[in-house]
């Protein structure tokens, strides 16, 4: 077991190309902490300089209180463990997990302690003396980690192992890693592209966009409070919808409005109470956006008129629990900076929303949507900071 | 449905005859063919049509997309992977991309080395041509991250093997590896190697003679040999600059060219730096290429090489004055390499790739100048060689299973 911290750490590569800059990360002990980003954010040069794959420009990685910049990668005591693990077909389940001790001349019975306390956690206790073509594809998948437990590493580095896997084995993995990690004890750290898959298994995740981390947070925090606009619009699935409008306060000051387009959207006084920042914004434009989850079909909510805002509805995603429905407003989209995504051009953005089941919109209606204006989130125009204070 | 293919000159399949809208697990079509490729994590078939042997790998289309531009990126770098046809995609919205290959004509899959009587010499070249590979693969900055058996195809190289990397899924570029990327692959193919190794024991196919341990562990002695051979620096006195020249021959002798070498001197002082900066494999290959025009492995273009000074040598002492290289590499090539060719009959081609079919009709030369203490010409060896040798010989140009 062991704590892993990056201090400072920069990655240059000879031909000039600054992949990390300034890396700050502290990895407790036990901690699964799930690096995310767009492709070219460093996630992986990250992860590779933990497992001494690629040399630290400078800065400082201890593994433990072992500063281990020098340190070659078989002496760090850790286990990558690649989506490539392939199982031997005419070897035991037994075999299939145990085989790498024998190499390392592990004595016989401390091998055959590890592969069954590596097959009990993984429940494959039933199944040791079977064959990979009895398996199903999950248990064939826990075969392979029981591979890299058996070694009982101080660390797991896991760089997207499942991104070969098909959707469903996929989904049943990243359940199964993460439930297995919190079992085993082992600090981990997790690569993917995924933000779904990062907040659906990490404790912590760190959200890196060209070579700079942005944030790092619990998935609850960074869901909820974004410190940017390309964490905001990164995490969550849909994205948040993010516009760029001007900020009006009423004469008392208490309350005020956001312009969408030739729309307006009134603001509620306790929102402002709660951000008193915003009253310097008052004239400015800002950045601001709104959660799929955070707007409704109107004729299923009760909010007042000048918190609806009303759009031509280009697609309507029937999920059962829930609608995805797609409408048009005369604003301007606001690119927040995610090389993945796909960047709206004009001058009218695609706003998503995650409605009731019960709600009867339909293709090419003209929708009018209620805005749960409380949860807005708010971002500086110049620096796209987050105002939360 | 899309699909992008590679230009080549040998001829293709039609693929629009093909099946391609189905899964390709449940592909029944007349030229499919059951191969033995070991383990694997997607679906790969083998379609036989009358331009060769094709394999067929079902994958996720980014997988797909990058397995074929690091395949095209390595065969632009001479380094030996099988050669990527195409990639089939937009099939359905259930289906995966299908990547093509060419399959590699008188390749061995490892399973043939350990199970097929007569070929059991050749195994001690397996551990020597995977470290080859990886060392050729590292200098291209080419992190392979998965070097297995599986993976690795083997072809006849004059009494050894070459490898040939079929699979490049995990594969990375990189402009240079670092000594911890480099160690990971060793690692990895290490591991591979010996569960693959595990595996043919475990199906009862493993001679006992071999031990998987020693296999593996020879195998890092002679990457790591063979590394430093590669690229260690080399401190010499100035008054003996003929070790560099020593170094130099032995890479060569090793099959490596250096196109470049990095010396420094210490200012005043007597000693030398040097160090090998841009080493390619294929010595004797362009050695040959460039005097025959014929493109063979590098222990089969050493061999003729050999064979072709002492053509050289025997016509000088036969006529009375040296011929030019030039001349005597056409000479060669004319009256000795293309009549014990074509001696051989079609019929039997198949059962070695030129080039390993005229290094095992120099053998049997050998064999029988000793029986019959007299000399024997290439072409008579090679009439005998195809009556007597050959015939009993497996076709290895499309080694499939049951064969």
């Amino acid at each position: 077991m062991a704590t892993i911290t990056l201090e400072k750490i920069n990655k240059v590569y000879p031909n000039g190309f600054h992949a990390i800059h300034d890396l700050d990360l502290d990895i407790a002990d036990t901690e699964f902490l799930v690096l995310v980003g767009p492709s070219g954010c460093g996630k992986s040069t990250a992860l590779r300089m933990v497992a001494g794959l690629e040399e630290i420009t400078n800065g400082e990685m201890r593994i433990g209180d072992r500063i281990v910049n020098e340190v070659e990668p078989k002496d760090r005591d850790i286990a990558m463990v690649f989506q490539n693990y392939a199982l031997y077909p005419h070897m035991s389940v037994y075999d299939n997990i145990g085989f790498a001790l024998k190499l390392a001349k592990t004595p016989k019975d401390e091998t055959d302690r590890r592969i069954r306390e590596a097959a009990r956690i993984l429940e494959l206790d039933e199944q040791l003396d079977r064959k990979p073509a009895q398996l199903s594809g999950g248990q064939r998948q826990r075969v392979a980690m029981g591979r890299a437990i058996v070694r009982q590493p101080a660390a797991f580095l896991m760089d997207e192992p499942l991104s070969n896997l098909d959707a469903k084995l996929r989904v049943q993995m990243r359940a199964e890693i993460a439930s297995l990690q919190r079992e085993l004890g082992v600090t981990t750290v997790y690569v993917t592209h995924d933000q779904v898959e990062a907040m659906t298994m990490g404790d912590r995740v760190a959200v890196l966009k060209d070579g700079f981390l942005q944030q790092v947070d619990t998935p609850q925090n960074l869901y909820d409070r974004p410190q940017n606009v390309f964490v905001a619009a990164f995490i969550g699935s849909p994205s948040m919808n993010l516009f760029e409008g001007t900020l009006t306060l009423d004469s008392s000051g208490q309350g005020g409005s956001l312009t969408l387009g030739s729309q307006a959207i009134s603001i509620p006084s306790e929102v402002l109470a709660a951000r008193p920042a915003l009253a310097a914004y008052d004239g400015q434009p800002l950045i601001y956006g709104i959660r799929p989850e955070d707007m409704e079909d109107a004729s299923l909510d009760s909010r007042p008129d000048d918190q609806c805002i009303h759009g031509e509805v280009s697609l309507v995603e029937a999920l059962g629990a829930e609608i995805l429905v797609h409408f048009g407003v005369d604003a301007a989209p606001v690119d927040s900076g995610d090389p993945d995504a796909v960047v709206e051009l004009g001058d009218t953005a695609v706003v998503v929303g995650r409605f009731n089941p019960r709600s009867r919109i339909r293709l090419r209606d003209s929708a009018k949507v209620a805005v749960h204006a409380e949860r807005l989130s708010f971002f500086d125009s110049s620096t796209r900071l987050a105002i939360w204070d | 449905m899309r699909l992008q293919l590679v230009t080549t000159h040998d001829p293709q399949p039609d693929y629009l005859d093909l099946p391609l809208l189905q899964p390709l697990a449940e592909w029944t079509h007349s030229g499919l063919v059951e191969f033995p490729i070991g383990v694997h994590r997607h679906v790969v078939r083998f379609v036989e049509s009358e331009h060769g042997l094709f394999a067929l790998k079902e994958l996720p289309g980014r997988l797909a997309d990058r397995e074929f531009a690091l395949l095209r990126h390595l065969a632009e770098e001479n380094l030996p992977v099988v050669e990527v046809l195409g990639v089939i995609s937009e099939r359905d919205s259930d289906l995966d991309d299908i990547l093509i290959t060419r399959h590699l004509e008188f390749s061995l899959p490892f399973r043939f080395l350990f199970t097929r009587s007569g070929i059991s010499s050749l195994r001690e070249s397996l551990v020597d041509s995977i470290a080859v590979l990886l060392a050729q693969l590292h200098l291209a900055g080419f992190f392979w991250g998965d070097c297995s058996l599986s993976n690795t195809l083997f072809r006849r190289d004059a009494g050894a093997l070459a490898a040939w990397v079929v699979d490049t899924e995990t594969g990375e570029l990189h402009d240079q590896l670092t000594p911890g990327q480099r160690e990971l692959d060793l690692d990895i193919a290490q591991m591979n190697i010996f569960g693959g190794l595990l595996d043919l024991e475990a199906s009862g196919r493993l001679p006992p003679d071999i031990d998987p341990v020693e296999v593996v562990e020879s195998l890092t002695r002679r990457y790591g040999q063979l590394w430093e051979e590669l690229t260690a620096e080399q401190s010499v006195e100035v008054a003996q600059r003929h070790l560099i020249d020593a170094r130099l021959a032995r890479l060569n002798e090793l099959g490596f060219d250096t196109a470049e070498v990095s010396i420094t001197t210490g200012g005043s002082g007597p000693q030398i730096q040097f160090r090998p900066a841009v080493v390619e494999v294929g010595h004797h290959v362009r050695e040959l290429e460039r005097l025959t025009g014929l493109r063979m492995l590098e222990n089969q273009a050493r061999r003729m090489l050999n064979d072709i000074r002492s053509y050289g040598a025997w016509l000088a002492k036969r006529d009375g004055h040296d011929q030019p290289e030039a001349v005597v590499a056409y000479r060669w090539l004319n009256e000795i390499f293309e009549p014990a060719i074509e001696t051989i009959p079609q019929e039997l081609r198949d059962r070695r790739s030129p080039g390993e079919l005229f290094h095992e009709i120099l053998l049997h030369r050998d064999a029988l100048q000793s029986k019959l203490q007299a000399d024997v010409s290439v072409q008579a060896a090679s009439a005998d060689y195809a009556l007597e040798s050959l015939p009993s010989s497996m076709r290895e140009r499309s080694l499939i299973e049951g064969d």
